[in-house]
């Protein structure tokens, strides 16, 4: 899969430029608050709408404004992983997860998403409610709703920020587990350099607005040690 | 006793709200939801059953509805009778009377839902009335049917709107404050008043479940 990158987005003051070829494996979107990595994210799954540029895959348009496409979210097949899980407190854990899945019938979508939660070890709670998990078991869930839907891109915003350093530790290998098995490519967003560490394969950097530079993790750590 | 005036009532609130959660909830959902030119008119519209002394509501309705207008020949053309001065017309009497509450309720309950579930759900694949059903009108259900509950206690505690479409009619479109109105007018202050007592248990029990349903929200 290649996502071919080139927008220029604008809210208030602030102007992202964003240029790049999204490598295969585990990418993470690095840099300070502030410098576009949400803003970003929220373009690539369609929830904002670039002022100019192209968004593709497979040199399939998912926006382009020369030729006024917008590929709705639903459409997208993204994979999305918010700060916050965004669970359905109304539905037990299998639901939600069950609800992206996009197999047809109820039987195989419930069946998909006990897959998920076992893949996540998450199978546990899988009757309980959303506000009887912990923080992180609830960002294991929003993991494997994720990829219920069998994305072609998965993108994860900041997930672990709320949690403590040892569920964050242990929720890192499972996202490279994850990314492993499914071979799906992802953009991890973040500004933690540990986390950089622990799970880059390659690294885009961010910095006021503009990501363009796609660079190995001991380069972008490099500053840092200075 | 004559229960007439209760079952009617019971009936015509219980249609009415039916026609009252339909109408709203969906016209709640658009106006939280779409921006569209004219919307605050729409809003301003749907509210005025609130402002209007419900006989000039129940003017308005009833030239709107009478034998001479559109909407009366058409009833007339399909059910063989005219709509004023039944108890049908006491159905679309409350129904509009009681509208506003169900619908501002709603909205303010629909546009308050964090914007994020409805974007994670979208970016998981769902869209149109499958992400309405089983994201957004759950999230703001007790905000819904805490509308729908006091659309309820208005539609079966109208009496001017419908006093002035479906008349007073003992045995046919008398409700339950008809009855009273016509009891009190007669002298019989003992069934004006256990009608009365009836009236105002139905909207006690009526506001207790919505001051519960608030609280549980909090």
């Amino acid at each position: 899969m290649t996502l071919d990158v080139d927008v220029r987005a604008q809210v208030g003051e602030f102007r992202l430029d964003a240029r790049f070829t999204l490598p295969s494996g585990l990418t993470v979107l690095f840099g300070p608050s502030g410098a576009g990595k949400t803003r970003l994210l929220r373009l690539l799954a369609g929830l904002d709408t670039p002022l100019e540029g192209r968004i593709a895959v497979e040199g399939v348009p998912f926006c382009d404004t020369a030729t006024r496409t917008h590929l709705p979210p639903h459409r997208r097949g993204i994979g999305m992983v918010f700060q916050h899980p965004y669970l359905l407190p109304h539905r037990s854990v299998l639901a939600n997860v069950a609800l992206a899945s996009g197999h047809d019938g109820r039987a195989a979508r419930r069946a998909r998403a006990h897959e998920l939660l076992v893949s996540v070890e998450a199978d546990a709670f899988a009757d309980r409610r959303p506000h009887q998990l912990s923080g992180g078991q609830r960002q294991r869930v929003a993991l494997a709703r994720a990829l219920a839907g069998d994305p072609r891109l998965l993108l994860l915003d900041e997930p672990f920020n709320a949690l403590d350093v040892r569920v964050r530790r242990q929720l890192r290998h499972l996202v490279r587990d994850q990314v492993a098995r499914t071979g799906v490519p992802t953009l991890f967003v973040t500004h933690d350099p540990d986390e950089v560490a622990d799970l880059a394969d390659q690294v885009l950097l961010a910095d006021r607005g503009t990501i363009t530079t796609i660079t190995a993790v001991d380069t972008a750590l490099r500053p840092l040690d200075e | 006793m004559d229960w007439f005036p209760l079952l009617l009532s019971l009936r015509v609130a219980a249609l009415a709200t039916l026609i009252t959660t339909v109408v709203g909830v969906v016209g709640a959902y658009a106006l939280a939801r779409s921006r569209f030119p004219g919307k605050g008119l729409v809003e301003a519209v749907a509210s005025m059953p609130i402002v209007l002394p419900p006989t000039v509501l129940g003017y308005y309705l009833l030239v709107s509805i009478g034998r001479n207008s559109p909407i009366g020949r058409a009833w007339e053309a399909v059910f063989g009778q005219q709509l004023v001065f039944t108890w049908q017309a006491a159905v679309l009497a409350a129904a509009v009377a009681s509208l506003p509450y169900c619908l501002r309720t709603a909205t303010a309950a629909i546009a308050a839902v964090d914007a994020g579930y409805e974007e994670a759900a979208r970016v998981a694949g769902l869209h149109g009335p499958r992400l309405a059903l089983t994201v957004i009108l759950p999230l703001a259900g007790r905000g819904i049917v805490a509308g729908i509950s006091l659309a309820f206690a208005r539609a079966l505690g109208d009496f001017g709107t419908t006093i002035m479409v479906a008349g007073n009619i003992p045995g046919r479109t008398q409700t339950m404050p008809v009855a009273v109105y016509d009891r009190v007018q007669a002298f019989d202050y003992a069934t004006a008043g256990t009608l009365a007592a009836v009236l105002a248990g139905v909207a006690v029990v009526v506001l207790l479940g919505v001051r519960r349903l608030e609280r549980s929200a909090l």
